[in-house]
């Protein structure tokens, strides 16, 4: 077994990922890589980790691929639910405080995901959120990060980031900030996809990077 | 004495079928030829009981649905549901690649790899176990889109000559199955070496 690698990975670090999202003026933006790997083989490129809630809710979940799969059913069905049950749509505070629920009831066998959620909240006005694998909430004005590079993500944020971009400039800086975190990171990468929401609709576009 | 003719290809349903692989797979084991498969490898049980489970499962489904027929990507989905459900209960340490044909769907043949944890990815191609590392270079390579049959099998074929020349731990008993409109059939089976 040590020929094939000599550092022991964490369940987290399985599969690789990197998430991040931004907010701008009366938009917020999410972001992914692209790849599936196992350890250090590459399976596919176009794992999708950012998942389409409603037209203003778009969570992100990085961590081991199944969980993330397994999240994002979950959170459909219960959002799903919520809406027939309450009649109107569920607020990004709402779903955060869903996930962290669901998280946090698996508190002694966790789901082994840390998501990001973005969103407009009634108002139009972004809202960001990330919770740790075990549902701690963290809600912030300018940006949030996940994955296996979360370290370069941070850094490359607090350098791009300014408040208030419009759309196109807050694609750009995502793009920008995601291609050259997940350039230092062997486990996360090839490509990725930004998703930008406003009121107007959302707009998606898929980035090319190092295939490596 | 082991045997070498193990076939872990299932036929799931009339237009899919699922292979499996794993390290438990990897393992020697004793047998008596040709008798009642989890008695003569027992360790392969949760292989067994996991394709009958989802084949039964997906032969209920139709029967209690006026014959409707699931599809791959539904197939697919309910495999890897079980596994991420068995996960926390008592894994199945399988590793599957789901094929299947729809009429609906562009191309018709899909295919569906899934790791014993549950994640699930559709591919073009895809492989398990320690031959993908011999193998998933190959087919980056060989690949393209509108293949047909007979350049598909011989990508495969590819593969396993690949195998055959560089992979130490390799059994050079091959069997090929292909899905398409008229169900799952056999093209290649080697036969046991040590059968005379």
């Amino acid at each position: 077994k040590q020929y094939y690698h000599n550092r022991k990975m964490s369940i987290l670090e399985y599969n690789g990922a990197a998430v991040i999202a931004m907010a701008g003026k009366d938009c917020v933006g999410i972001a992914s890589d692209n790849r599936l790997g196992i350890q250090y083989q590459t399976v596919a490129m176009d794992f999708k980790k950012v998942f389409k809630m409603n037209d203003t809710l778009f969570v992100g979940l990085a961590g081991l691929a199944t969980d993330v799969q397994t999240l994002d059913q979950l959170l459909r069905f219960r959002m799903n639910l919520y809406e027939l049950r309450e009649e109107r749509t569920m607020t990004p505070q709402v779903f955060t405080n869903l996930l962290s629920n669901i998280l946090y009831e698996k508190r002694f066998g966790p789901y082994f995901a840390e998501p990001v959620v973005a969103g407009l909240d009634e108002k139009g006005s972004p809202y960001l959120a990330t919770m740790d694998l075990i549902g701690a909430i963290e809600t912030t004005k300018d940006f949030v990060v996940s994955g296996t590079c979360d370290g370069n993500l941070y850094g490359m944020c607090e350098t791009l980031y300014k408040p208030d971009l419009g759309k196109e400039e807050l694609f750009e800086t995502l793009a920008q900030a995601l291609l050259a975190s997940v350039d230092r990171d062997a486990l996360s990468g090839w490509g990725g996809v930004v998703h930008i929401i406003t009121k107007e609709g959302v707009m998606s576009r898929e980035l090319k990077g190092r295939q490596d | 004495m082991y045997q070498q003719n193990l076939d872990k290809i299932a036929e799931l349903s009339s237009h899919s079928a699922m292979g499996v692989s794993g390290p438990n797979c990897d393992l020697v084991n004793f047998s008596e030829l040709g008798t009642g498969l989890s008695d003569v490898t027992p360790h392969l049980a949760p292989y067994h009981d996991q394709c009958r489970y989802i084949s039964k499962n997906l032969a209920l489904y139709e029967l209690s649905n006026d014959g409707m027929k699931l599809s791959t990507h539904a197939q697919a989905n309910f495999c890897r549901g079980e596994l991420a459900k068995a996960l926390r209960k008592g894994p199945f340490q399988v590793n599957v690649i789901l094929g299947g044909y729809d009429e609906n769907v562009p191309n018709g043949g899909s295919l569906y790899v899934m790791d014993y944890l549950g994640s699930c990815q559709k591919v073009n191609y895809g492989a398990q176990g320690y031959a993908s590392n011999f193998t998933l270079s190959i087919m980056d390579r060989d690949w393209e889109e509108g293949l047909n049959e007979e350049q598909a099998v011989k990508i495969v074929e590819h593969c396993i000559r690949e195998l055959n020349m560089r992979f130490l731990l390799n059994q050079s008993n091959f069997i090929i199955k292909v899905v398409d409109k008229d169900g799952v059939r056999t093209v290649k089976a080697d036969s046991d070496p040590t059968d005379n």
